[in-house]
């Protein structure tokens, strides 16, 4: 049984745009996807939807075998919470606490317990290598820092499944490389599936597959040979 | 999450914005501290207007002329009504359990004047003796006029140590004359000095005899009111009811609510007076209540415009695993610990304006009044204020919790 399996999964948006036109296919658990498309292709929505941030218009998503329209909005925020991680462009830290406090966050949310918050934090913290600006503002800090903070903050609860939505995008090369590094050893060391949307060859190089998107429908799938991925540590803008 | 977790995370989401959530809460703040201001300075009132009418003595009866009053309107009834003159006098004077009998006259409007002097005192006609003996007045210098004067229509009089030193300064004034409407009165005794007692200042008074007052000063045969002692005070009710009963007969009413005449005792009369300064209370309360409404209405604003601001943070909460409750909850708390700072605030600003007042309105009145805090007013002023947190909270909450995460972490 497939992680995640979907099915003519569509989604039209109320002003009638089509962002996803019905896409098929499967996820293994421990898999590193790169989504690929140009602008408003619906990569996206595609990640919106497989994250369970955003409904469905038809098809069938399945996790685990269960099919997510018959999750109630609990389960789902528990699901958010539990077994997904989120990277976002943008970042979304909350700029006015320190590292320590925004990586927590998800934490609040969650059944942990109390008294063992402060080690699970310091030690993610720790995995992305932010220790010494742990109790900085995140509004202080660098993007390639901020991405980092946002990274820790998705790992804390431990998910199968990290979703990431052009991490890299506001990054200059050289903070970007760091992060898709890392994404790169959360897959490879600690089997995250990681779910990664974006735009540059050279990112989505560092997947074991990449699935393109054009205008909404799958325009190829395919695995990357081991001879042609991009490894940790390697320069992503080598063709 | 637990409820510290909520109360610290939406503190931490008020104290970024300090100056917003300070004037978001102006109205609050305003409102419950006039409440306790309203009710404190009610409460006070209402002490010191019963401490004053217990200053009557539980035995004392006072017999007005004209119908129950029910309003302002009924108070020139009361002044201008003839019902009690000397035949209702001399028959209530007779009932059993009366030990003493004093007709009053007041004298509005009239100066006095020695020499050059000239001042406006409170011109009363009555009894000496009764006034003495029921307000416990004392007269050191000189002495009261009695029953012989009464009946003589004597044109002497009893003054105020306030009126003495506006007329006479430093001069002894006992055997001098008074000028009055053109009348000329003998000093003969003065007021030891009293201020404040039940609805007038004693330093301020001229006492003539009610006879005096009747003929040279008013020109009228009736009695604004007759003050009545009853023997004790358990013959008072015996003694209202007797009394009513005589002046019926002699008036030939059969309807009691065709009265002209109305009878009250100390304890109907702070009853009275009780319970039209409770209405008033009640009444300016509920005015006051509008401003807390006013400011809910404010705090509910500023509650959607935050939401609004901040649809990116609640995105990101509902990805991270908030539940719509948790959003919900968060943003309600926000808006709890917000009115509730701000009731607690206008409570402290309600209760030092208040002693403030308290302390001004003695200075004034002459004597000193106790401040106590009004702690049911304390009570319902910081429960409506996060009442009205919870209610005009409530909507932005609803807004922010209904936010999808995809939609929230979109917004720009």
């Amino acid at each position: 049984m497939a992680l995640i399996e979907v099915r003519d999964l569509k989604k039209e948006y109320d002003d009638g745009t089509k962002a996803l036109r019905g896409v098929s296919f499967d996820v293994e658990d421990g898999e590193f996807v790169a989504i690929m498309g140009p602008s408003g292709s619906g990569k996206s929505t595609m990640l919106h939807l497989l994250g369970l941030l955003d409904p469905m218009s038809g098809g069938v998503y399945k996790l685990e075998g269960k099919n997510v329209n018959e999750f109630s909005d609990y389960e789902i925020a528990k699901i958010r919470n539990k077994k997904f991680g989120f990277v976002f462009q943008m970042f979304n830290l909350l700029p006015t606490v320190s590292v320590f406090e925004n990586v927590k966050l998800p934490l609040f949310y969650s059944d942990v317990k109390r008294s063992e918050w402060d080690k699970i934090v310091t030690d993610t913290i720790e995995k992305v290598g932010l220790t010494h600006r742990k109790d900085a503002m995140t509004m202080h800090l660098s993007g390639g820092e901020k991405q980092r903070v946002a990274i820790a903050r998705a790992l804390i609860n431990n998910p199968q499944v990290i979703f990431a939505d052009e991490p890299t995008g506001n990054l200059d090369s050289k903070s970007g490389e760091s992060i898709i590094n890392i994404l790169q050893k959360l897959n490879d060391n600690e089997k995250h599936t990681i779910i990664l949307i974006t735009h540059e060859t050279g990112t989505a190089r560092h997947a074991k597959r990449i699935i393109n998107i054009l205008d909404g429908e799958i325009a190829s799938d395919k695995i990357i040979p081991v001879s042609e991925r991009l490894l940790a540590g390697g320069n992503h803008t080598i063709k | 999450m637990t409820i510290i977790d909520r109360i610290k995370s939406a503190s931490g989401g008020l104290l970024v914005h300090k100056s917003r959530s300070v004037l978001t809460i102006l109205g609050i703040v305003v409102g419950v501290a006039a409440i306790v201001m309203i009710s404190a300075l009610g409460e006070n009132a209402s002490k010191v207007i019963v401490g004053e009418l217990g200053g009557l003595g539980a035995e004392t009866i006072i017999i007005r002329p004209g119908k129950e009053p029910t309003g302002p309107s009924d108070m020139a009834s009361i002044l201008f009504s003839d019902s009690l003159k000397k035949r209702e006098l001399d028959a209530i004077s007779n009932i059993p359990n009366i030990v003493d009998v004093a007709p009053e006259v007041l004298v509005a409007g009239k100066s006095a004047s020695y020499q050059n002097q000239t001042y406006r005192p409170m011109v009363l006609g009555f009894t000496a003796s009764f006034m003495v003996n029921v307000l416990d007045l004392k007269v050191s210098q000189g002495d009261i006029f009695y029953d012989s004067d009464i009946k003589d229509n004597a044109k002497v009089a009893i003054i105020g140590t306030k009126v003495k030193e506006q007329l006479f300064g430093n001069e002894d004034p006992i055997g001098k004359n008074i000028e009055i409407s053109r009348q000329k009165f003998r000093v003969i005794g003065i007021f030891d000095p009293r201020g404040q007692v039940v609805f007038f200042n004693v330093d301020e008074l001229v006492l003539v005899p009610y006879t005096t007052a009747q003929t040279y000063l008013m020109g009228i045969k009736y009695y604004n009111q007759i003050a009545v002692r009853a023997s004790s005070p358990e013959t008072v009710d015996s003694t209202v009811y007797e009394i009513k009963t005589l002046l019926r007969d002699m008036h030939k009413i059969t309807d009691p609510t065709k009265d002209d005449f109305s009878v009250q005792t100390q304890q109907g009369l702070i009853k009275q007076v009780s319970s039209i300064i409770n209405m008033f209370t009640v009444f300016l309360t509920f005015v006051v209540a509008i401003s807390l409404v006013v400011g809910g209405i404010g705090i509910m604003n500023i509650m959607l415009v935050s939401v609004s601001e901040r649809t990116k943070e609640i995105g990101l909460r509902k990805a991270i695993g908030a539940t719509d409750n948790d959003i919900l909850l968060q943003f309600l708390f926000e808006a709890m610990i917000l009115t509730f700072f701000g009731g607690v605030v206008g409570l402290l600003i309600g209760f030092g304006l208040s002693v403030v007042a308290t302390f001004l309105i003695g200075l004034f009145l002459g004597t000193s009044l106790a401040y106590s805090i009004p702690i049911t007013a304390s009570v319902i002023g910081l429960v409506s204020s996060v009442g009205i947190g919870i209610i005009f909270g409530s909507y932005p909450a609803l807004q922010a919790s209904k936010k999808s995460p995809i939609e929230a972490l979109r917004y720009e």
